[in-house]
């Protein structure tokens, strides 16, 4: 069985049940100023990502166009229209690691997992994405995985640091 | 009254009003962009900003209410650099191919930049990704050319309810867009065109149709008639520096035959035809549901405007069947040319070719929609918008204002004064009221020189209540019966009149509803720029005309009486069904 490696379900959520939950969420909300986010923070958390038919439902349940639904949407880097991976590499293009050579680390990482910045594995494993400084400059070059900072990187560890992930 | 000094001019002006207009009143013009009287005052673009003695900021003029003793100046060295700064920001970012681009003669962004005189860009910044959008029959928008004073939005959300244009992405590339920065045909929009009327640069334009219509004009193989929507006589001078509510009524006639075309016919001859469909339409509702108890959908809804049609389509399917199955008179005229005209000059439907000219974009999205053939060839074959129409003219050397007046050709030329208040708010119901009352009652009209006067003017939403008297036999039913009607314009008006519509807390029997601010007057392919005081002007004009007529009644038009002997039979026959009528799909708002 294909388990959603997360919790103990067992990976018996069906679609329906989502639906279920993304519709209560919606409904909490309903008469709440301010509720879009909240609901779209749920339903994030419920299918991993924003899918198009999740936007939608929330549009018809919040009563908002599709287009204020996906201003808010794309205003907010949280928010993911895309399927993301079960790690988010994040690799730091700040001064400080460019110039030490975070480009390369980058290109490195781009071609080992056959991605561009903004894309996710085929295998959901990882998200890759840049940034502008992770306050890591005396460690230079820098990227974080999820939550743990990987410094002073060389395009030949990059291997070794993804199969730590994997 | 206020006392302040702008300038070192001393201004008195009542409470509330904004520095921007101060000035204005005082003589000095402040540019501004994003600012939108009434509808969209944020701050925003801050082209506006002006010095504030002891304020340390420069403020934006537009959104700051005047205060007692305030001084103001509003071309100081600070002032006149920061407006700059602003200036060649948008500019660095903007594709500014002005002489080739079609809003080069109404531009308010050229005209910013031009009164600030600027010379030179200091910036030279990236630009952004440029996306022309074409997926819709009527609208053109070019991302290269916003410079997001965000209007549209406001306008499309706020004024139409309908949100189909929003702030997309942040920062630099934060653009004003259907949602994630696709296309409009993926999204709610009601090609109304109020979003092209508001923006100050060539972001949102209505689809050309200058060229086809040159085409068919060159084409010996074609007879082209043009027909004129009744809001064009009361706009089109404006494209000329004429004062707006200047009627050009006879001088379009000319200009029209001089461009070429072989029939100069009038949309309101078809308006007049609507009101007796649209009308019998009504009354057969009321008998339905008064004398044969009968279920029967009403309130009537009027059919005239696409727009409202497509609005409905989307958001409430629900009162499809309240809609008057009547055509808009401009699909009706293009069935009537390709029919009953065709045959009396002998020539092929599929020889003529019909050309609108409309206050409106969503006329041409109307046009096009696949059931709109009942004459066998597609109704209207082209749209030109009042503005479009303007700039062929000019295209064509014609010094407008110095044309003679001439009539329009007959018999599709000859119109009631009840259809040239089809241009305004309230006018396609008053045109109604006035057929129908002399039908029902056989006894004049009682109002003042004919108008209904609480459903005219600015208002959102407006009713009336109406007791019928007395009645001719064949309307018995309706003695002593109180008609109620209502009249909304502006589309989030409408909806609010729906919701109480469908409530219960509001009863009617017939219900208006137009698109745009004003109504037609006020179209999304008018003259730029409609103001209300440019609106009330147009209104103004369109009674004028309505007055000036020897008939003011659809159904004592007697080219309309002809049409009706020699071809149609009688209003809702099976012949007018099958060339005046048409029937409406729900649509899903989202793809
Ligand atoms: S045409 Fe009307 S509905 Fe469509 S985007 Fe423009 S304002 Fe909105
Ligand atoms: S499209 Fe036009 S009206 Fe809308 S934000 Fe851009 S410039 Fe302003
Ligand atoms: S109110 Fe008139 S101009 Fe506006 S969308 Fe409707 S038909 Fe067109
Ligand atoms: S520049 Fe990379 S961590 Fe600061
Ligand atoms: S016009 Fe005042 S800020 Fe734009």
């Amino acid at each position: 069985m294909n388990g959603c490696g997360v919790c103990s379900c067992g990976g018996a959520t069906s679609e329906a049940d989502l639906r279920l939950r993304l519709d209560e969420a919606i409904h909490q909300y309903q008469a709440v100023p301010g509720g879009l986010i909240p609901v779209l923070q749920t339903a994030q958390g419920i299918y991993g990502h924003l899918p198009e038919p999740a936007l939608l439902r929330i549009c018809s349940g919040l009563n908002k166009s599709y287009s204020e639904v996906a201003g808010v949407v794309s205003f907010y880097s949280f928010f993911s229209t895309e399927p993301r991976g079960r790690h988010t590499i994040r690799v730091c293009l700040g001064t400080a690691c460019y110039v030490r050579g975070a480009n390369r680390v980058l290109a490195g990482l781009k071609q080992a997992l056959g991605i561009d910045v903004g894309q996710t594995t085929p295998n959901l494993q990882f998200t890759l994405e840049v940034a502008r400084c992770l306050g890591a400059c005396g460690i230079a070059p820098a990227c974080m995985v999820d939550n743990v900072v990987h410094q002073s990187i060389k395009p030949n560890q990059i291997a070794s640091i993804l199969q730590s992930y994997e | 009254m206020i006392k302040l000094t702008i300038d070192h001019t001393e201004v008195r002006v009542p409470e509330g009003t904004t520095v921007l207009n101060a000035a204005r009143q005082a003589g000095i013009r402040i540019p501004s962009l994003c600012y939108l009287e009434g509808v969209h005052v944020v701050g925003g673009c801050r082209v506006c900003l002006v010095e504030v003695e002891g304020a340390k900021a420069l403020q934006a003029s537009c959104s700051m209410p005047v205060s007692e003793g305030l001084r103001i100046r509003t071309s100081t060295p600070k002032v006149r650099a920061a407006r700059r700064t602003v200036m060649e920001l948008l500019l660095s970012d903007h594709e500014g191919d002005c002489q080739t681009c079609g809003r080069s003669t109404d531009c308010e962004f050229l005209a910013v930049a031009r009164d600030l005189d600027i010379r030179d860009l200091h910036f030279t910044g990236a630009k952004h990704h440029r996306l022309v959008d074409e997926s819709t029959p009527a609208l053109v928008r070019d991302s290269a050319k916003c410079i997001m004073c965000r209007r549209c939005i406001t306008v499309c959300g706020e004024l139409q309810a309908t949100g189909a244009l929003w702030a997309q992405d942040r920062g630099f590339e934060c653009v004003a867009a259907p949602a994630f920065g696709q296309n409009l045909d993926r999204v709610a929009c009601v090609q109304c065109g109020q979003c092209a009327a508001v923006c100050p640069t060539a972001a949102i334009t209505e689809r050309d149709h200058i060229e086809r219509v040159w085409e068919a004009l060159g084409d010996p193989g074609k007879h082209v008639v043009v027909q004129t929507a009744p809001a064009i006589r009361a706009g089109l001078g404006e494209c000329f520096g004429l004062p707006p509510g200047t009627l050009v009524t006879g001088r379009m006639a000319a200009a029209l035959r001089r461009l070429g075309f072989d029939g100069v016919f009038d949309t309101n001859f078809a308006a007049d035809l609507t009101i007796l469909e649209e009308g019998t339409e009504l009354l057969m509702r009321l008998k339905a549901a008064l004398v044969e108890q009968k279920p029967v959908a009403l309130p009537q809804f009027t059919s005239c405007c696409p727009g409202w049609i497509k609005f409905a389509e989307y958001f409430h399917p629900d009162l499809l069947p309240n809609l008057s199955t009547a055509k808009s008179p401009q699909q009706m005229f293009g069935a009537v040319a390709k029919t009953y005209y065709a045959q009396a000059i002998g020539r092929r439907p599929e020889d003529i070719y019909v050309v609108s000219v409309m206050p409106c974009t969503a006329k041409k999205f109307e046009a096009q929609r696949p059931e709109m053939n009942d004459s066998g060839f597609q109704d209207v074959d082209a749209v030109l918008t009042t503005r479009e129409l303007g700039r062929m003219i000019t295209q064509s050397g014609l010094d407008f204002t110095a044309l003679p007046d001439e009539a329009m050709d007959q018999p599709l030329g000859m119109s009631s004064g009840a259809a040239d208040i089809f241009a305004n708010t309230g006018g396609v119901m008053e045109a109604a009221l006035r057929t129908v009352w002399c039908v029902v009652t056989g006894t004049p009209f009682p109002f003042e020189q004919l108008h209904v006067a609480p459903i005219e003017g600015m208002e959102g939403v407006k009713e009336m209540a109406i007791t019928i008297p007395e009645a001719v036999p064949e309307w018995a039913f309706l003695k002593g019966q109180t008609l109620k009607v209502a009249v909304a314009h502006g589309l989030a008006h409408a909806d609010r009149l729906i919701e109480q519509v469908q409530s219960g807390q509001k009863a009617y029997h017939f219900i208006e509803v137009m698109s745009c601010s004003g109504g037609c007057i006020g179209g999304g392919g008018q003259p730029r720029f409609t103001t209300n005081e440019v609106r009330r002007e147009r209104m103004k004009a369109i009674f004028a005309e309505d007055e000036g007529k020897p008939v003011r009644m659809s159904h004592e038009n007697p080219a309309i009486a002809a049409l009706y002997r020699d071809f149609l039979g009688t209003p809702l026959s099976e012949a007018s069904h099958h060339l005046l009528h048409t029937h409406y799909a729900a649509r899903g708002v989202h793809h």
